[in-house]
């Protein structure tokens, strides 16, 4: 006969109330360790999704997401000219806060090296990757766009053709992805009277100068745009992604670059070090708070089963007059310690199903974190039992006398 | 140390029986001297005022309050020589002593049979073989058809027989019953009285009832009177 549970069911809402309670705490618990997996995965949803083997970013800067990166786009055609070298990719990544639909909305302008890459590698939940290089963007759905929406970002207006899932920066904020081209456009723009006076600075500086008193035809391009005088203009990027030959060691590729004076180079692991360890003192903050959450629930769930001992000292003095052994005793405390623990995990699963869905940011729950909880709520029911435990050895068969 | 039982011996023999609590100024003598036996098949009454140490004389004999000097034999086993116990205690308990009190004392989550089954599978009886028993002892003592109530449900009266159920569930030499017709009334607390007289004769098991109900005197094979922690008084009326 297994007295735990007679136990359980003769208090069935009392002992469901409790769980509820320790469910409650439990899901607190998961959720802090499901932040923190949301904030990694968030922060490496674009390195995992680009796959680059290597990161051409600025000399000795951490970039392109632990810090700035700034390197001549031309970078891309060098790192392509390289032996061993399959795809280089520029890439650009800066975040822009606007108005949409009357609320302040914050986007990760992303670009993608058109007509390299067209972001069909991407997530895609709906439309199609960029089909030209001007004016078409693909938006995360955290940002709230739907398809064929027409989003002026500047001086253009830009055309939602794709949505993706899960592809948002370190801060959380929904990635939108465009050409390079015309995510320096969103990221320089400058306000019309901005333009013209830089324009007539640029004339007149030529004007000081020889090469414009000899070159008309470059005194009248000065009054252009900037992408029309390359000899004066360069374009930056954050980064060059390279992607290595089949069967090439980018070790030997990493080499090499790492040869040149003007840029560093990093593994994609490098960079997925150098994210992480820009989330690392989230991870320590969250983790003490689990540490904190898991010892308060420890305590709660010990003064619950020191209470439920204490309801049934006349039954186990009784128990113990009748000759019950102390494994007997020992266990129907421990059982319900167990039984109390599995079914707050239950609850504390199911309501994080229904609830983290909701918060703001994404509360990632891993198959991991799933099972680590399941052995620290094992701990817990154990060691709250030994309150109970100890209580229950005291208990002397006599007391059933008074 | 290997429990031998002689069917032949006394349910229970005490020999010089004495507890003291405290020490000095705070010495207070519960029970000084007392010298009995009761038979199998018998059924004795201990009487006396509150503080005369009827309760602790059945706490020394239930082996759950040891005493302070005297020795105690069950069923012609030695159990107790002064202070220390000569068996293990609560194996003991659990195989040749059966304990009924004013309050029926019932487990509240377990039912009637349940409550009588636990002493089975405390003593290692199998759960299928102690049920079995269990539904036949609450058939002998009148409350089979509440068999699956829980304690809750039951009557003081009902709660008493499932309590004298669980008492006998393992055949014991000895029952020892504290007052445990003090929570009724007259008419209940004499059924009560004469059930232990039949438990007594028709299982062969010594019992020994403390009780302040001078009104079913009849029922008894044998009467002790305690005072101030002394057996006074002794009556044999049937033998």
């Amino acid at each position: 006969m297994n007295l735990a549970i007679r136990d359980i069911h003769h208090k069935q809402s009392r002992f469901l109330l409790t769980a509820l309670g320790i469910g409650l705490l439990l899901m607190i618990v998961m959720g802090m360790a499901g932040i923190y997996q949301g904030l990694s995965e968030d922060a490496l949803s674009f390195l995992e999704c680009a796959k680059a083997d290597l990161w051409i970013v600025q000399k000795d800067t951490r970039g392109p997401f632990a810090e700035n990166s700034k390197i001549p786009w031309s970078l891309e055609d060098r790192a392509y000219a390289l032996t061993g070298v399959a795809y280089a990719r520029a890439f650009v990544s800066h975040t822009i806060q606007r108005e949409y639909r009357g609320k302040q909305m914050r986007i990760v302008v992303q670009g993608l090296a058109w007509p390299r890459d067209d972001g069909s590698a991407l997530p895609l939940i709906s439309g199609r990757a960029l089909g030209q290089a001007h004016y078409e963007m693909i938006a995360d759905k955290s940002l709230d766009m739907v398809l064929g929406e027409r989003i002026p970002l500047g001086k253009n207006v830009y055309t939602v053709v794709g949505i993706t899932t899960g592809m948002v920066g370190q801060s959380g904020d929904g990635i939108a992805f465009f050409t390079i081209s015309d995510s320096l456009s969103i990221q320089f723009d400058v306000p019309a009277e901005s333009v013209r006076l830089e324009r007539e600075a640029r004339r007149s500086r030529l004007e000081r100068q020889d090469t414009g008193k000899t070159q008309p035809s470059l005194l009248a391009k000065a009054y252009g745009p900037v992408s029309q005088i390359p000899a004066l203009g360069t374009q930056y990027v954050s980064a060059i992604m390279i992607n290595v030959a089949q069967g090439e060691d980018p070790k030997r590729v990493a080499a090499v670059i790492a040869g040149w004076s003007d840029v560093s180079v990093y593994s994609n692991e490098g960079e997925r070090e150098l994210l992480l360890m820009g989330i690392e003192r989230n991870r320590k903050q969250i983790g003490m708070f689990s540490v904190l959450l898991s010892i308060i629930s420890s305590i709660i769930m010990a003064l619950i089963l020191y209470t439920l001992t204490l309801d049934k000292i006349h039954d186990i003095a009784m128990l113990k007059l009748m000759g019950a052994q102390n494994s007997m005793i020992i266990g129907l405390i421990l059982q319900q310690a167990l039984i109390l623990g599995a079914l707050g995990y239950g609850l504390a699963y199911l309501f994080g199903l229904w609830i983290f869905p909701h918060f703001p940011r994404r509360v990632v729950i891993t198959n991991a974190n799933l099972i680590h909880l399941a052995f620290i709520v094992l701990f817990i029911s154990f060691a709250s039992s030994l309150l109970g435990i100890w209580k229950a050895m005291r208990i002397q068969p006599n007391e059933i006398l008074s | 140390m290997k429990i031998k039982i002689n069917p032949d011996a006394p349910a229970v023999e005490v020999r010089s029986l004495t507890k003291v609590y405290g020490s000095g100024n705070t010495e207070v003598v519960a029970m000084k001297d007392v010298t009995f036996s009761v038979r199998r098949g018998r059924v004795a009454a201990l009487l006396g005022p509150s503080g005369a140490g009827k309760s602790t004389l059945l706490g020394a004999i239930g082996l759950i309050n040891p005493p302070t000097s005297g020795s105690i034999a069950i069923g012609g086993c030695q159990v107790m020589k002064d202070s220390s116990p000569l068996v293990d205690v609560r194996a003991f308990r659990r195989k040749y002593l059966g304990f009924a009190f004013q309050k029926a004392n019932l487990i509240p989550f377990l039912t009637a049979v349940e409550n009588v089954q636990v002493a089975m599978e405390i003593n290692n009886i199998p759960p299928r073989k102690a049920r079995k028993r269990a539904f036949e002892l609450l058939d002998y003592l009148g409350v089979g058809n509440r068999a699956d109530n829980l304690p809750s449900m039951l009557s003081g009266g009902q709660q008493q027989r499932v309590a004298v159920a669980r008492a006998l569930a393992n055949n014991p030499s000895l029952i020892l019953a504290d007052e445990p017709t003090a929570a009724l009334d007259s008419y209940r607390g004499r059924q009560v009285m004469e059930l232990f007289r039949k438990v007594a004769h028709e299982q062969n098991a010594g019992v020994i009832v403390v009780t302040h109900d001078h009104r079913a005197l009849d029922v008894f094979d044998e009467i002790f009177e305690m005072e101030d922690g002394a057996l006074r008084f002794s009556n044999h009326p049937t033998s």
